[in-house]
């Protein structure tokens, strides 16, 4: 009998292992797509795309939700991505640009070509900022809510129907 | 158009072999319960028809990447009509849904596989066996048509293009990587099965690990293939030059090589000595449910990590029931029918069977050691203790010290016999060999690198530790009265499987031993015309220079390399690639490979200047690490190939029966 209990260890074992990966489960997806999510925005000191001389920091996006866009006129993608951020703009969601690893020159050129949905763009050339933001490629979109608090992020492009169907309620949510 | 009925043809036979695998999985289970022939005879049919049911599944979709049919959702989101049509086929595996069903489609061809060369299996054991394959197989067939559908339709809406494969997957070495993986996860699915039809049939004898031994040896032989090509790809393809990450995806397919390690000695010890057999049992389960929980911890993104592409809380959901199911209700059985009572099998602590056994317990703490790494954030981050990442440190502390005892025993290992071995014939075997090894160590570092290196020594002592007493018992076997050349024929494959597992072992060792202790990495600014050197080899930047491919463009840079001052160089040309559909930069690295050393060499950013930051790295013996794998994966098809498996064939002639048992001493 007792050998027979012995043999039940590894079940016991197995079921102690599938309790945590179930907890796992039900507690990540809202973490996982950034191990920034519920953090600050990191902190940073860069001058703006339109303005070589003004220097902004992280404070520029407290006291509104914002929407957080990394773009670069590099990025393909990004152009397909304008008119839905414009859109957004539109419907008087705030928003903010990392123009990322890109010149003054061809970040200007795009947003003429392209429109400014943008309140300002932060003007990223070294990609430090995105490097803290853990971007790995554009267009990424971070929400950070009035106190500086990343709340949601959206890996890559964001389409027509993502701002209704996301976009939009997770602005609402945190307002 | 005609080619738009493809995807539904392919949802189609993947139904109806889903309810193949309910049959095989259902009736030869219930016939070998109530000693039917006629049920039990369901099993071979039905898992060649699941087998080729999945193949037409899998060729339609397929067919779907090649005709860049994007109204498939699956095809829209990870192919590209610019793709090159080898990367469109591979493409079919670089997703969630894709890999899922090539998953499936591998563990119906081991199910073939079994019911085509099982044919000397009692009946009902194979009844069992087959079945228990079935239930595994329906249970992800499930997984794939409930949560993973890759028919998935885009209509009407169809999108004019592609969203294109992830750069990083666009490579050789993810075409040959996840199938090879696949191959050794699900391949341990066939010892698993052997187990728990031999629990379920309560013939818990040395028979079942004779017929499980070269099923189990072949899917290690592919999952070391697999991890080693995951390695190599790590190391050309993320563009810093590292192997290995203790990434939990590599982890993943770590988990169940560690087990499986253990499970192929443990089953030479229950097939020889009758020993070991619950331990055995829980093991072939362990290896097996370790490879499932690798799916879930890949698959359900609990765990982020680099190699994690598709993600979604759903499938995590249905993979964990299915472990749960699949792993609880086979520890279940093992709790309730493992062998009441341990049968003594007296060996003393001097023998092989003693240090197979110490074998298995270092590495189940090896495999332990890695688990909890891998799952201790998720089991912080379930207890609300917040957000940790367990890094290399960890696991370099641990696992490095583990694997040096591991290989002290495994030197003795080959040298001792079963059940009692007097320790002055061990003495004798090896003493020799541990002085070379102690000697040839200690000054290995100061003739290669001028300089003592305590870290080298180690390493060297230890793989030598591992070949010379190997050599010695190779050269002892040898012997024969009519020469050298019959002794060495006479040596069985299983045995010199056994060499060239261990001497893969060792030539790993030496390689991580050399490449992590050696390894140079200079960060540099070139341009046109500039020159850095790196352990007396010249580069010169000499031209730098746009370039379209089909699907990205690049900067290219061409670097002249001349070593020393001797008059031949050759160029590398590294890349900078800007994939165009994702918009998605990528390093393509130019290596210069050869068995001593590789130099590597990187573009990082362009810097304003019109120069660029470049990575140059020269690294000894990177190549070993591959090569050991390749050596140990040879080594475990080698033993598969040895006679006495083939003995059912043989048996009919009594002669060569006898003359292969003795043989068998030797394994």
């Amino acid at each position: 009998m007792k050998r027979r209990l012995l043999l039940l260890l590894p079940l016991v074992g197995f079921l102690v292992l599938g309790a945590f990966l179930y907890m796992g489960l039900s507690i990540n997806p809202f973490e996982r797509d950034s191990a920034l999510m519920a953090r600050e925005f990191p902190a940073f000191e860069l001058t703006t795309l339109e303005d070589p001389e003004r220097v902004v920091d992280a404070s520029l996006l407290e006291g509104e939700v914002t929407l957080v866009n990394v773009w670069g006129e590099w990025c393909p993608t990004c152009k397909q991505e304008m008119p839905q951020l414009l859109d957004l703009a539109d419907r008087g969601v705030r928003l903010v640009g990392v123009d990322y690893k890109d010149t003054r020159e061809k970040g200007r050129e795009f947003l003429t070509e392209f429109g400014n949905p943008f309140e300002v763009n932060i003007f990223d050339p070294e990609g430090s900022l995105g490097f803290e933001l853990g971007v790995y490629g554009a267009p990424e979109t971070f929400l950070v809510d009035r106190e500086g608090i990343i709340r949601y992020h959206h890996t890559g492009y964001i389409r027509p129907e993502d701002v209704r169907e996301t976009i939009l309620p997770e602005v609402e949510r945190w307002r | 158009m005609q080619t738009l009925m493809i995807p539904e043809i392919g949802h189609y036979a993947l139904i109806i072999a889903l309810l193949m695998a309910l049959v095989q999985g259902v009736m030869p289970l219930a016939g070998a319960a109530t000693r039917r022939p006629l049920w039990m005879a369901y099993a071979r049919p039905m898992a060649t028809g699941q087998f080729l049911f999945l193949a037409i599944a899998y060729a339609c979709l397929t067919a779907s990447y090649l005709l860049d049919d994007f109204s498939v959702a699956n095809v829209a989101n990870n192919s590209n009509s610019m793709l090159p049509w080898y990367y469109k086929a591979s493409a079919v595996w670089g997703n969630h849904e894709g890999s899922v069903l090539l998953w499936s489609l591998i563990l119906a061809g081991w199910s073939f596989a079994v019911s085509r060369f099982s044919r000397e299996l009692p009946r009902d054991m194979l009844a069992r066996v087959m079945g228990v394959m079935g239930l595994v197989s329906v249970g992800f067939l499930a997984f794939v048509l409930i949560t993973s559908n890759p028919f998935e339709r885009l209509l009407p809406n169809v999108p004019q293009d592609g969203a294109d494969l992830n750069p990083l997957l666009q490579d050789f070495g993810l075409i040959v990587h996840p199938p090879m993986l696949y191959m050794g996860y699900v391949g341990f699915s066939v010892v698993f099965a052997f187990a728990i039809a031999a629990l379920l049939g309560g013939r818990l004898d040395a028979a079942w690990t004779r017929w499980a031994r070269p099923w189990t040896n072949i899917a290690w032989a592919f999952l070391t293939v697999g991890i080693a090509l995951g390695s190599w790809w790590a190391y050309y393809e993320l563009g810093w030059g590292g192997w290995w990450f203790w990434d939990p995806v590599e982890n993943a397919s770590l988990l169940p090589w560690l087990a499986g390690t253990a499970l192929i000695h443990s089953l030479a010890v229950t097939e020889k000595r009758g020993a070991f057999k619950s331990w055995t049992v829980l093991l072939a389960i362990t290896t097996f449910s370790l490879s499932l929980m690798g799916t879930f911890l890949v698959r359900s993104g609990v765990l982020t990590s680099v190699h994690a592409f598709a993600n979604d809380p759903s499938r995590g959901l249905f993979i964990l029931v299915l472990l749960g199911i699949t792993v609880g209700l086979s520890l279940l059985l093992f709790a309730l029918r493992a062998p009441r009572v341990s049968h003594q099998v007296g060996f003393s602590w001097l023998s092989r069977d003693a240090l197979l056994l110490i074998n298995n317990i270092l590495l189940v703490i090896m495999t332990v050691t890695v688990l909890l790494g891998t799952v201790y954030p998720l089991l912080l981050d379930a207890l609300n203790l917040g957000k940790i990442s367990v890094g290399p440190p960890y696991f370099n502390a641990l696992f490095v010290p583990l694997t040096v005892v591991l290989c002290l025993f495994m030197g003795l290992g080959p040298l001792a016999r079963w059940k009692h071995t007097p320790a002055r014939d061990l003495f004798r075997r090896s003493w020799l060999a541990g002085l070379a090894a102690l000697a040839i160590g200690a000054v290995a570092p100061l003739l290669y690198r001028g300089e003592w290196n305590l870290k080298v020594s180690l390493g060297v002592v230890i793989a030598l530790w591992i070949v010379l007493p190997m050599a010695r018992d190779l050269w002892a076997k040898s012997r024969h009265s009519a020469g050298r050349v019959a002794g060495i024929r006479r040596l069985s494959l299983a045995y010199w499987g056994m060499i060239l597992g261990h001497l893969g072992i060792a030539v790993t060792i030496i390689g991580v031993t050399v490449v992590s202790n050696y390894a140079i990495e200079r960060n540099v600014r070139m341009g046109v015309g500039d020159s850095v050197e790196v352990v007396g080899y010249t580069f010169t930047m000499t031209e730098l220079a746009n370039r379209r491919g089909p699907n990205y463009l690049a900067d290219t840079a061409e670097i002249e390399v001349r070593r020393g001052d001797s008059q031949r160089s050759f160029t590398m040309t590294p890349e900078k690639r800007l994939y165009i559909a994702r918009g998605m930069p990528m390093t393509q690295v130019a290596l210069r490979p050869g068995l001593f050393r590789d130099l590597y060499v990187a573009m990082g950013e362009d810097l304003e200047d019109g120069s660029w930051a470049m990575r140059i790295q020269y690294k000894p013996f990177v190549r070993w690490l591959w090569l050991g794998a390749l050596l140990m994966a040879f080594g475990g098809v080698l033993a598969v190939a040895d006679r006495r498996y083939r003995r059912a064939v043989t048996a009919r002639d009594p002669e060569r029966a006898v003359a292969a048992e003795p043989r068998e001493a030797t394994t």
